[in-house]
């Protein structure tokens, strides 16, 4: 009658994992090609504001980045306080920006050189005073495609 | 010689390589889309070309902001939130418009004038002259910076996404986001952007006392 009747203990089979490397090599490989490790170490302080009205910056390699805040607590002793400009790793004055621009054009094939968005990333407790010395000097540079980092965040709190 | 057989190699360990590669991976990986206001400069002030002709004073919308954070807007103080109702009443230069015929937008005398322009899919239609006019110190924070840029760039995007919904029934982000897919719909999306142009214009930096 009873038809289902355990038929005394049996050792459950293993669990087959022969598979598991190709799935842990697909997620590898996923990883592999979305990431984007950071060109530059950070100097600066840099936490940018937040917008509502944020454009995506379309191609990564058209973009340059120039960063403003006060120096990180580790280099506070050496450095100071007073916000600094950061291009690519070392703290620069507004007078290098002039080179910097031209050696970042430099490094894109000439048909893309006046299509570079210069990415001001800015810390949110900078003064107007130094972002704009940098803005006159990109103008002076002829970069005038500029972008102001954001974060995205869905209301304005006052 | 007698041949042997070639063992096979163990690829027991191959999932524990692929797990440490993908942690490490996994750890460095920043998966930031850097986003935000785009701007375009003006060029370099060139001495030989002369200084353009004063733009009369109804066309301009002042805000300034000074060094504590403080705006004010059309001689006016105000705080950051009202900004963006009245930049975009300034946008539109008229509550009734389109349906302004007068040129020179006589019964608002305080907003800007209109002129006629060429738009592709609506012909000839009144645009407004306005410009925003933004002014910060020196010590005026970032943060208040962004802040007055963003509730700009907001203003003139739901100016947009009114006129365009009016228009053509669908709004302005809806057009940009399709305007890859049709022409038509890129069309449209040109000509509302030619009616409502962002003019955002920064003066020049003004040093108040100092050397030169």
């Amino acid at each position: 009658m009873s038809k289902f009747r355990k038929k005394g203990k049996k050792s459950q089979p293993a669990i087959n994992t022969a598979s598991l490397p190709d799935i842990v090599f697909m997620l590898l490989f996923f990883f592999m090609v979305t990431t984007k490790m950071r060109e530059t170490s950070l100097k600066v302080i840099n936490v940018t504001p937040r917008a509502t009205e944020i454009e995506k910056l379309e191609k990564k390699s058209l973009v340059s980045y120039i960063y403003i805040g006060k120096p990180i607590k580790a280099l506070q002793g050496a450095f100071g306080t007073a916000p600094r400009i950061q291009l690519n790793d070392a703290f620069k004055t507004k007078e290098d920006i002039f080179q910097f621009v031209e050696m970042e054009r430099n490094k894109r094939v000439e048909v893309e050189r006046n299509l570079v968005t210069w990415s001001l990333k800015v810390d949110q407790k900078t003064k107007m005073g130094i972002v704009t010395e940098v803005k006159q000097e990109l103008r002076k540079a002829n970069a005038l495609k500029i972008n102001y980092s954001t974060k995205k965040t869905d209301k304005i709190v006052n | 010689m007698a041949r042997r057989e070639i063992s096979e190699i163990n690829a027991g360990s191959m999932a524990d390589i692929a797990f440490l590669l993908l942690i490490f991976f996994l750890v460095t990986t920043t998966m930031d889309t850097d986003g935000g206001l785009i701007r375009r400069l003006p060029p370099p002030i060139d001495k030989d070309v002369p200084p353009p002709l004063p733009i009369n004073q109804r066309n301009i919308f002042e805000i300034l902001i000074n060094q504590n954070d403080q705006l004010l807007v059309e001689g006016e103080y105000i705080q950051v939130t009202e900004l963006r109702a009245k930049a975009k009443e300034f946008i539109k230069s008229n509550p009734n418009y389109p349906s302004v015929a007068d040129e020179s937008n006589a019964s608002y005398p305080n907003m800007p004038e209109f002129r006629i322009e060429e738009v592709p899919v609506l012909g000839n239609v009144l645009v407004s002259k306005q410009i925003i006019s933004l002014q910060n110190d020196m010590g005026t924070s970032y943060e208040m910076y962004i802040k007055v840029q963003n509730e700009l760039v907001a203003a003139y995007n739901e100016v947009r996404n009114e006129f365009a919904m009016n228009k053509f029934g669908k709004s302005y982000t809806e057009l940009v986001q399709q305007s890859e897919s049709s022409e038509s719909i890129s069309e449209k999306m040109e000509a509302v952007k030619k009616i409502f142009p962002q003019r955002i214009s920064e003066a020049e930096p003004k040093k108040i006392g100092g050397p030169e």
